[in-house]
């Protein structure tokens, strides 16, 4: 299953550094994550979108299609505060 | 050891075209004059406007009154914000996925119930000559009531600050729109963002570290200091269709923000961006569009408007200033064991400081097992910061590169060999979580020690050497490029963001070298918005990932249909015809070739023209690494130091055209050096800056510096056709450290503030009883 990591914020949410959760697809995964723990998705979402001040990083790269970047079986991913360049 | 020459590239994969050096495209017209800035728009019937702006850095506006303005011959319009939409600042009512508060942005745009700086837009004025427009403004009358303002981020963080903004909802996270809560809090805040990352275990890390240094550092506001003012025409038709010319980064994002700061849907406005007179990312954000074309509204004719130069010190966004604890443990071996850091930036009147960029920047060169990063986005009555080059990141690695140099001092150990015990590889985690992928931060670090400058004698007193890192991790986006294939064999080349940093050679490259034709065979130009799909701009160093891929794309596309197009005239299977190096050839049959031009020449009479598109949101930006290798001199009578010698290490993944990347290397390191030693926004109590000239606000002349000599490092970016990593930004994120390192080596004070200007290096000196006469 992928591995999500938490931020310490989550982490107060849910009560641990990472979890694991069924999802071949970010958007699975946060409905999966929020079965488990009610309330992640509205701290992660606007709506049904990632909210655009959080950056999803999977496997080390920083996602450019948010809730329907595809994810593997052993993947990692990360939901941590975006930047932007100049 | 490297053989020294002034600029080296270390490569390891050669192209064709991608590796040369072309003359530019935009070369002929820039340097004959041809080319068109923003403000050298003149269209039949054009009006010009003014901005009046608040002479107070916080007051709430009672009344503006324009009739006597208006009653100025030749003045044809006054506009304040009520002729634009009031749209809402509550983080609720903002449309998902915006990436902007609008409410925030129109306010920004022109005040609305407050002025929250010095420089605030209050009211514009539209007339026949920029002199009537001028002279409207001291007839417009506003009332205000002056309030206290607050002038710095650690003042506006009390207790009993005053309030920029009542309902202010603090977020847990950097970007976004970010907003106003549903109801006023008991006690309001000027925190507009608290967030953290942790990783391991601190304390625990701090507990295995045999030494420990904590030290805090302060930064001041600089400004991007692009040399042509920010400028907008606009004509808003008849038919309810908005054009504008102006100089911007993002000519897609200028169009969307515009069109939602007008209440119009975005196909109604069209943008065209002008040649850019430097940016650095400060033309990611715009404040006159909204303004012009409102103007244009209400006179039905273009209006101009462009900014002087204390304009753009007062009216547009410098970087954050930045408050900066940093904490770092090793062992005996120089190995980190644990990091910490707390940062505060300010981000001025509305939310959005750097601190995102700073916290996810500041440790990424280093392999730490146990790291905690804390960071606050603060308001305070200043200009709204925007973009800068990497933006946040050199303010934390002045602090964390000034903390790895003390460390490495006090273990008696070299300080570039520190930094490779420590150094981020394929696999590290960072501080804020993710695993990094291929990177060149080794080889980066290992080429600075390698160079002879790093070990070349020192030739006088008072010289001292500094080293420092720098990280920064690059962006993407969605892009778009359209190539249509000439009959002469050239090829005409389109793309969407704009260029402010070679950006069309680039796209020439890329295409030239995957089509296997020649960079001088290919006619790149940026689109408008009306001539090409949507493209994210120029900015997070994105521009050569991004649109270079597009590109190449497009020239592949190009390739599949012209082998389709030789087997249908050879009468022969697609599969038999080959394309290679610019030829197109039956694989059977050696009779059947034909070259790119050739081909090209046959396209209309054999089933007709061929255009080849790319439509893409890419990811794989590619993190890159820099270092510098600082020499400076310091004068202990006055405290001026001078830089003598400056050597700029970055991996580029693959230089494209490797003139424009040391360009870009040298670029950031002269800026670094003047954000290290002059620049600073200077304030008085009331929050009026100063120094708004550039006789006062001191950026480096070419007299103030040594050649700036670079190594190009090359390991490729797997995300990237050719290599690419983004090479526009971090540049500017180790001068300044590297620099102050140089400073301590020299004289042996520590300066923990910027700018490092002669008073402040006589006041270190004085305090470490140093100086020469003493003070």
């Amino acid at each position: 299953m992928p591995e999500v990591w938490m931020s310490p914020r989550m982490q107060r949410l849910v009560g641990k550094e990472q979890v694991w959760v069924d999802g071949a697809t970010i958007r699975q995964v946060v409905n999966n994550l929020d079965k488990e723990y009610p309330g992640i998705k509205d701290e992660l979402c606007e709506e049904d979108e990632i909210n655009p001040g959080i950056a999803v990083v999977v496997d080390g790269e920083t996602s450019n299609l948010g809730m329907l970047e595809r994810v593997k079986e052993n993947s990692e991913i990360h939901f941590i505060p975006a930047m932007s360049g100049g | 050891m490297l053989d020294y020459k002034p600029n080296i590239v270390l490569s390891n994969q050669e192209f064709k075209v991608v590796g040369s050096r072309p003359i530019r495209h935009d070369g002929y017209d820039k340097v004959t004059g041809r080319a068109r800035y923003a403000a050298d728009i003149s269209l039949p019937g054009m009006l010009h406007g003014k901005v009046l702006r608040s002479p107070h850095a916080h007051a709430r506006i009672k009344k503006i009154d324009c009739s006597r303005a208006l009653e100025l011959p030749g003045v044809m319009a006054v506009m304040t914000s009520d002729d634009l939409p009031d749209l809402s600042a509550r983080a609720a009512d903002q449309e998902e996925g915006s990436i902007a508060n609008l409410g925030f942005r129109t306010r920004n745009v022109m005040a609305r119930e407050k002025a929250l700086y010095r420089g605030h837009a209050v009211a514009a004025v539209a007339a026949t000559s920029a002199h009537i427009a001028e002279e409207a403004l001291s007839l417009i009358d506003v009332e205000y009531e002056v309030l206290e303002p607050v002038l710095t981020s650690l003042d506006a963080m009390k207790d009993d600050a005053p309030i920029l903004h009542e309902m202010l909802a603090t977020r847990a996270t950097a970007g976004g729109p970010g907003g106003l809560g549903d109801q006023a809090p008991e006690k309001g805040t000027n925190v507009a963002a608290h967030f953290e990352f942790r990783v391991g275990d601190i304390e625990k890390g701090f507990e295995e570290a045999d030494l420990v240094v904590e030290r805090d550092f302060h930064t001041k506001r600089v400004h991007q200091g692009y040399i042509e003012p920010h400028s907008a025409t606009a004509m808003w038709g008849t038919d309810g269709y908005v054009t504008l010319w102006t100089s911007t980064q993002q000519l897609f994002g200028v169009r969307e923000d515009l069109a939602r700061l007008l209440g119009l849907s975005t196909s109604k406005v069209k943008v065209i961006p002008m040649e850019i007179g430097g940016g650095f990312g400060g033309k990611g954000t715009s404040y006159l569009p909204a303004l012009a074309s409102t103007l244009s509204r209400k006179t039905g004719r273009p209006v101009k408007l462009a900014m002087s130069r204390i304009e753009v010190f007062l009216g547009s966004g410098p970087t954050s200033s930045s408050d900066i604890t940093v904490k770092i443990g090793v062992n005996k071996e120089g190995q980190i064991t644990a990091a910490e850091a707390h940062l505060i930036y300010e981000a001025g009147a509305f939310p959005g400081s750097s601190v995102g960029g700073g916290a996810r920047c500041m440790f990424s060169p280093y392999d730490i097992p146990n790291g905690y990063i804390e960071a606050f986005d603060v308001l305070t009555n200043t200009q709204k910061v925007a973009a800068y080059r990497a933006p946040g990141a050199p303010m934390g690695a002045f602090a964390v590169e000034q903390v790895l140099d003390e460390l490495a001092e006090q273990l008696g150990m070299d300080p570039m060999d520190l930094r490779l015990v420590n150094a981020a590889k394929e696999g590290t985690r960072q501080v804020t979580g993710p695993v990094f992928g291929k990177i060149g931060c080794v080889e980066t670090f290992e080429a600075a020690k390698q160079h002879p400058h790093y070990t070349a004698p020192l030739s006088g007193p008072n010289q001292g050497r500094g080293v420092a890192a720098g990280f920064w991790g690059n962006g993407s986006g969605p892009a778009s490029a359209l190539a249509t294939v000439n009959a002469d064999g050239t090829v005409n080349l389109i793309a969407g963001a704009p260029d402010i940093g070679g950006t069309r050679v680039v796209m020439a490259m890329h295409l030239a070298e995957t089509l296997g034709i020649s960079a001088e065979d290919v006619r790149p130009s940026i689109g408008d918005t009306e001539s090409i799909g949507f493209s994210t701009g120029a900015g997070g160093s994105s521009v050569a990932q991004k649109i270079g891929t597009a590109c190449h794309l497009a020239a592949l596309d190009i390739k599949q249909q012209m082998v389709e197009r030789a087997a249908k005239i050879w009468d022969v299977p697609v599969e038999e015809v080959e394309y290679d190096d610019g030829v197109i050839q039956s694989a059977t049959d050696s009779e059947l070739r034909l070259t790119f031009k050739d081909l090209a020449s046959r396209l209309n009479a054999t089933g007709g023209p061929i255009s080849g598109r790319a439509n893409l949101n890419p990811g794989g930006a590619g993190a890159c690494f820099a270092i510098n290798i600082a020499d400076v001199v310091v004068d202990p009578e006055t405290g001026k130091v001078d830089v003598i010698r400056f050597t700029a290490i970055q991996d580029v993944g693959k230089a494209i055209h490797p003139s424009y990347v040391e360009g870009q290397v040298q670029g950031g390191a002269v800026q670094g050096i003047g954000w290290a030693l002059n620049e600073e926004y200077y304030y008085n109590d009331e929050g009026n800056m100063v120094n708004s000239s550039f006789l006062d606000y001191r950026m480096p002349i070419s007299l103030d510096l040594p050649m700036i000599d670079t190594v190009l490092v090359e390991v490729a970016n797997p995300g990237h056709p050719y290599g690419v990593r983004g090479v526009g930004e971090v540049s500017l994120v180790p001068p300044m450290a590297a620099i102050a390192n140089a400073i301590h080596n020299a004289v042996g004070v520590r300066l923990n503030s910027l700018p490092m200007s002669p008073g402040r290096v006589m006041e270190a000196l004085w305090a470490n009883g140093s100086a020469n006469g003493g003070g």
